[in-house]
């Protein structure tokens, strides 16, 4: 038998859309929901978050609340990682992956207490995550909540994260050290402060009840503005995090990769305790290593590479490219790719087919940016 | 935002200014918007013939990438350079700096079946 309580299929619409509206932002459709794209200038709004600091609005993420005597153990079953090994108020990435070995999502799993954990999915994949946390944990005495429609996220990031929270919190943010995450209030409104983020900036997540989001972004927002941020959407968190060289669900993992094919092998964990779904497949992947690797690409030629185009070595096809943008950090273009896993070596020259040509490309170690500090 | 009324127009959004035997081509304000920051235009060689209504070129922005059509049949004459270091000039000028190609017009009738500006403002108008 099972206590899991079954998920609703779940529309997550941000509480914060007419706000957004307001602002003048570019709203698209987003896994059931609307969110914002882009305010004025994705350009301007990546600079903001590289130079000082941007507010983003990631409501539509999905936390999934799972509790229990043994909600650590069952957990660990359902996941590549090692949530067991986590303290409290620590988080860890992961990833949920098919008895094949691919990647169904890749999560981020924070350790709230002894016996409480959330987990943060996709939006795009919170119901198959949902649905498969209600398959894994049955049997066990973990307890699943649902808590994406009750839950709102904003984060703060940029290298003025700290400058712009602290007044407005009670949460100790010298003490809270990346991939930590703390209960207190932000805006005079309970929430969990999480130093975690999607920008390869210092920053801030902050969870907090949905119907109380508007009030907790309105704070944030003018003390944004004051330290010269910016609203940040959708377009400019992807420039964002390609640059720092972090996958999107989708475009760099997808069903038909193993954690190991995108390079992210140290996420799982076979030394931990007991069995975990995919274990089996990822073991002889990792026995037999991976037979593409995921790769930076600095395009050397005129193009920008994008999701879907040919990557050549000479008259062979070496693999794809699986994201690509003008960096505007970088000034050149810049991509993810899969190559064959002899073509991965750092310096490697390849082509990249944009339509009708090809483009010269070098193999580059990611990420493409690096914080200073 | 209205389209200037000395331009003719195509429903994908290019303009056309016609001087004499030459024709330059661009993307309306509207189209530079839609798009977003343009990062990147790709531009035919001067020589080229165009043929009304294909494909002679892209331009990019942060997130996408969008086709250019040509408004008319023609020669390329010259393109505009500028935008290889500076593509950000179709979002700041779209009828100005940030102009395209410039072509000869090959069938001076094709010039009849484009949009005037008003008759643009109206496609934009009714989206």
């Amino acid at each position: 038998m099972t206590d899991s309580e079954v998920a609703e299929a779940a529309i997550h619409e941000t509480p914060l859309a007419s706000r957004h509206e307001a602002l003048g932002a570019r709203m698209i459709d987003f896994a059931g929901g609307r969110m914002p794209v882009q305010y004025a200038s994705i350009l301007d709004e990546h600079r903001a978050v590289r130079e000082r600091v941007g507010l983003f609005d990631l409501s539509h993420m999905g936390e999934l609340i799972v509790e229990g005597a043994t909600a650590g153990e069952a957990l660990s079953g359902a996941v590549v990682s090692d949530p067991l090994s986590l303290a409290g108020g620590r988080a860890q990435y992961s990833m949920l992956c098919a008895p094949d070995g691919g990647v169904l999502d890749d999560l981020i799993i924070y350790r709230l207490a002894p016996d409480r954990f959330m987990v943060v999915a996709n939006a795009a994949n919170a119901q198959i995550v949902s649905d498969a946390f209600v398959e894994r944990l049955a049997g066990t005495r973990a307890v699943l909540d649902d808590h994406s429609l009750a839950t709102g996220l904003v984060a703060v990031q940029g290298p003025r994260s700290v400058d712009v929270l602290a007044p407005l919190t009670d949460v100790d943010l010298a003490g809270l050290r990346y991939y930590g995450i703390a209960e207190g209030h932000v805006a005079g409104i309970p929430a969990q402060v999480a130093r975690t983020g999607y920008t390869g900036e210092d920053g801030f997540e902050v969870f907090v009840e949905i119907q109380q989001t508007g009030q907790v972004w309105d704070g944030l927002l003018e003390a944004v503005r004051s330290a010269d941020g910016l609203p940040v959407g959708l377009g400019a968190r992807d420039t964002l995090r390609l640059e720092a060289g972090m996958p999107l669900y989708g475009n760099e993992l997808d069903p038909t990769t193993t954690p190991f094919d995108a390079g992210l092998g140290r996420v799982v964990k076979f030394n931990k305790t007991g069995d975990f779904v995919g274990r089996a497949a990822l073991e002889k992947v990792a026995a037999e290593g991976p037979k593409r690797t995921l790769v930076g690409l600095i395009i050397e030629g005129r193009g920008i590479a994008r999701h879907g185009y040919p990557v050549l070595i000479g008259d062979r096809r070496s693999g794809v490219v699986t994201s690509g943008t003008q960096s505007p950090t970088l000034g050149v273009p810049i991509a993810m790719a899969f190559v064959a896993t002899g073509d991965g070596e750092p310096g490697t020259m390849v082509d990249v087919e944009i339509r009708d040509g090809r483009v010269p490309a070098r193999v580059v170690p990611l990420p493409f940016y690096r914080r200073s500090s | 935002m209205s389209a200037p009324s000395d331009l003719r127009y195509t429903r994908d959004h290019e303009w056309v200014r016609v001087d004499g035997d030459e024709a330059t081509v661009g993307i309306t304000a509207y189209a530079a918007d839609q798009l977003g920051d343009i990062v990147f235009v790709e531009l035919p060689d001067a020589g080229r013939d165009l043929e009304e209504a294909k494909p002679f070129g892209v331009v990019e922005s942060v997130k996408a990438v969008s086709d250019l059509f040509a408004p008319i049949s023609g020669a390329v004459t010259s393109t505009n350079d500028a935008l290889a270091s500076e593509p950000e000039l179709v979002n700041r000028d779209p009828y100005g700096a940030g102009w395209m190609v410039r072509m000869t017009v090959a069938d001076p009738a094709q010039l009849d079946d484009l949009l005037d500006g008003e008759g643009y403002d109206e496609l934009v108008a009714a989206g």
